[in-house]
């Protein structure tokens, strides 16, 4: 009992510093990265945003969402809107012409004003994952069961993106914006207070949700997680929590997508549909769930090694990406994270064998 | 100011020394760009001017070569579909090589995956801006991926050359379009068909069947803003999703409804499974006959001649062109790639868009994009290709000059040409030659 909880306050002090390095390594990009690579970055960071979110639900509560691209899609969505709004100034967006409509519709109007379109990048996704959540948990639908539901609903939501080409954009999403809240969108400086602004969100979601954790709210999530049952029947109501940390998380990943259109300037469907929240959930897993800083850190080594490999072996790239997922899997199941363990696991095998 | 740009570079020296990121092979950061710019912008002495034009000159094409970027999906769902697009280029680019370059410049490609996904073509289509430098790219398939790398071109001040038919209602300043617009395409296919596929009441009824995504829909919303004009009449509308298989119930629908014509604009592999599953259900072009309006030799290749033998195509080139140069191309081709290779619209489109890069760049005198671009829109940029004589037209469409062919489909899965139009037809992006399309330009542009 002694000795776990000693090796847990290492573990944490080892991830402190760890999340203490990239935070420092991510402030000083923008000195001594191409503007390129540090919008790259930038995009990782949205990633690492929605990673963080997922963890909170899958390492904590134990609920494996393979359908986030629906909450980073309605916040990227909303943003995108308004971006669109604003690079047509006044006119019928294109793809609303070319799909024979008329006029802009209702629902895209109040779009237009800043302040609306930056509640709605939170409370949109919030409101469907209470409903979602509510309508799951209450009913006790949990594991696998879930899972498939969320998938669902993700492929659900981009079909009917696709579907919808004259107030949506179809497949083609929302593209080509010029500017947002007045600057313009492809200027360096621009990109390097999007930048920041998407650092910082991910800082305070680090450390809002590490301060969650660490409270009460955090072992009653633990407790959902590994003995549902027992939770409730000592007196707390699992499904209460849970749509809390679900909303929580669909909040992180409307944040998310509402940085990620203005610094990668396209939002469309292929991007919110089913294999991409797969792909979320694979850099919590790869980075080591149940840690928060893991999944940060998995969001940016399995993006930025994407892009990497891309870019040298364009043709082969993702073998070696598959080659990696596996090797993390079955070496280090814990993730990324779990890597200062591996000398303390050898001294011990050693030790068995001289045993 | 100086004392804060001081401590940025201590700063940023530290950190590069600290972490020793020598993976991004980075040069004075995001940080530098944005502080110079904006003095660029405040002290713009000729001087330095003068310096920067030389600058860029070079990393476009220093020293015996020129960089261009191939920029199409080699993963994913269109990976299929854009191999033959990037062995087509690869082929103009070492014939151009081997007959000693363009301005003297060797042309060495860059290429890059796609996967299929618009943010990723966005994302490389930066990067061979940013980062190589490259004086041309050639590449996408998907109306989306052009959708997501045309705000990159105009910002980067980059070219992009786009090989695929498309549904038109577009002209960026910074690409060149190879491929025909709807009134290359599709517009002379309807007129073929009321001549010749009317009913016996006299009224053309065609059923509108395609892919799930842009392209199909918007040609579709054309064809029906046709409708009042033309006078047929459309008893069916249906869209697949990209990919899918089961066309059962579509083929149903066709039954019942019984159309003269079905036009097709389902893209990649499920037109496999349609042509199949509507000879399995008992159909047959003399039945109903089909258009199609993105499936081609490799399509049919793919699926089998039988199935498509018959069935009613609308290109600007078929591999059965029957000319010299048209023949020598699809030699060549199968001799570099294989025996089994066929070549049709999109593949000569992607190879004519290297010559006609060379012959601007070569009219212009320099690799420079804005010089390259004015050349374009001379309308004197021109060359020979397998389907004839292509030249971009004069103008800011930035489109081809081609003829617009309609063919059947032989047995042995050539497509031979029945149709064709007299000369070359004029590109007309934005319709604006037909008053029954004003309906989807006044609000743009």
């Amino acid at each position: 009992m002694l000795n776990e909880t000693k090796a847990g306050k290492f573990r944490i002090q080892g991830n402190t510093i760890l999340v203490t390095i990239i935070f420092i390594f991510l402030t000083a990009a923008p000195f001594f990265m191409s503007s390129f690579r540090m919008n790259m970055f930038g995009k990782y960071m949205c990633f690492a945003l929605i990673a963080i979110g997922i963890d909170m639900i899958w390492g904590y509560a134990g609920i494996l969402s393979l359908g986030h691209g629906v909450y980073f899609g309605l916040g990227a969505y909303c943003m995108a809107m308004h971006l669109k709004l604003e690079a047509s100034g006044g006119a019928l967006p294109d793809f609303m012409a070319w799909s024979a409509m008329e006029k802009l519709p209702g629902f895209w109007k109040p779009f237009e004003s800043t302040a609306f379109t930056l509640l709605a990048v939170v409370l949109v996704p919030v409101t469907v994952a209470a409903i979602i959540g509510s309508l799951t948990f209450l009913n006790r639908i949990r594991g696998v069961y879930f899972s498939i539901l969320s998938q669902a609903l993700a492929y659900a939501l981009a079909t009917f993106m696709i579907g919808r080409q004259e107030y949506f954009g179809g497949s083609n999403g929302l593209t080509n914006f010029s500017t947002i809240f007045g600057c313009p969108i492809q200027s360096t400086q621009t990109k390097i207070i999007l930048f920041y602004c998407t650092l910082a969100a991910l800082i305070l979601a680090y450390v809002g949700c590490r301060f969650l954790v660490k409270r009460r709210i955090g072992r009653v999530l633990i407790a959902v997680r590994d003995a549902e049952n027992r939770a409730r029947f000592t007196g707390y109501s699992p499904a209460v929590y849970k749509v809390f940390v679900y909303c929580l998380s669909a909040a992180l990943a409307g944040i998310a997508g509402a940085l990620y259109v203005p610094q990668v300037g396209i939002i469309s469907p292929t991007d919110i549909n089913i294999s991409p929240s797969i792909e979320m959930v694979i850099w919590v897993a790869v980075g080591g769930k149940g840690t928060l800083v893991g999944p940060v850190l998995g969001a940016l080594v399995v993006n930025f090694l994407k892009s990497l490999i891309s870019e040298q072996f364009p043709a082969f790239w993702q073998f070696f990406m598959g080659g990696v997922f596996i090797l993390v899997v079955l070496f280090l199941p814990g993730g990324l994270v779990s890597i200062k363990e591996i000398p303390a696991k050898i001294k011990a095998r050693k030790l068995k064998k001289e045993e | 100011m100086k004392k804060r740009d001081l401590w940025k570079k201590i700063l940023s020296v530290a950190m590069v020394g600290a972490l020793s990121m020598s993976v991004m092979g980075c040069s004075g950061g995001a940080m530098g760009e944005a502080t110079e710019s904006s003095t660029e912008t405040t002290e713009s002495s000729e001087a330095e001017e003068s310096s920067e034009v030389t600058g860029t000159e070079e990393s476009t094409a220093s020293g015996d070569t020129v960089k261009v970027g191939i920029l199409h999906s080699q993963s994913g769902t269109m990976a299929m579909a854009e191999k033959p697009m990037i062995e087509a280029t690869q082929m103009a680019i070492d014939e151009i090589n081997e007959a000693g370059g363009i301005l003297g410049k060797q042309i060495e490609f860059v290429l890059e995956d796609g996967a299929s996904d618009a943010a990723i073509f966005a994302e490389k289509a930066t990067k061979l801006l940013t980062n190589d430098k490259v004086a041309t790219i050639f590449g996408c398939w998907t109306s989306a991926s052009r959708k997501a790398v045309l705000p990159v071109v105009e910002g980067n001040n980059g070219l992009l050359w786009y090989p695929v038919q498309y549904e038109g209602l577009e002209s960026s300043h910074n690409i060149m379009y190879t491929a025909p617009c709807p009134n290359q395409q599709a517009i002379p296919a309807m007129d073929y068909l009321m001549e010749n596929y009317k009913g016996e009441d006299g009224v053309l009824k065609v059923f509108l069947f395609g892919s799930d995504y842009v392209y199909p829909r918007t040609t579709n919303t054309i064809i029906k803003e046709m409708q009042a004009e033309y006078g047929f009449e459309i008893v069916g509308e249906e869209y697949i999703p990209l990919g899918y298989t089961d066309c059962s119930t579509v083929i149903t629908k066709i039954q019942q409804t019984q159309p003269d014509v079905i036009i097709n604009t389902i893209n990649g592999d499920s037109n496999v499974s349609f042509f199949k599953q509507y000879k399995d259900a008992g159909l047959s072009p003399d039945k109903i006959q089909t258009m199609s309006f993105s499936c081609y030799e490799e399509d049919i290749r793919g699926m089998g001649a039988e199935y498509a033998e018959g069935h009613l195509f609308a290109w600007n080139y078929f591999q059965s062109v029957d000319t010299e140069a048209s023949k020598a191309f699809t030699e060549k081709f199968k001799s570099i790639y294989g025996e089994e290779k066929v070549t049709g619209d999109p593949v000569v489109n992607a190879y004519e868009g290297v010559y006609l890069w060379k012959a601007a760049v070569e009219k212009a005198g320099t690799f420079d994009v804005e010089a390259v671009i004015t050349a374009c829109e001379s309308g004197e940029v021109e060359c020979e290709t397998p389907e004839g004589l292509i030249t971009i037209a004069a103008g800011t469409t930035h489109h081809v000059l081609q003829k617009v062919l309609v063919g059947e489909c032989d047995a042995e899965g050539q497509i031979q040409t029945l149709w064709e139009t007299e000369d070359r037809v004029e590109p007309d992006p934005w319709l604006t030659e037909y008053a029954w399309a004003s309906k989807l330009t006044t609000d743009s542009e």
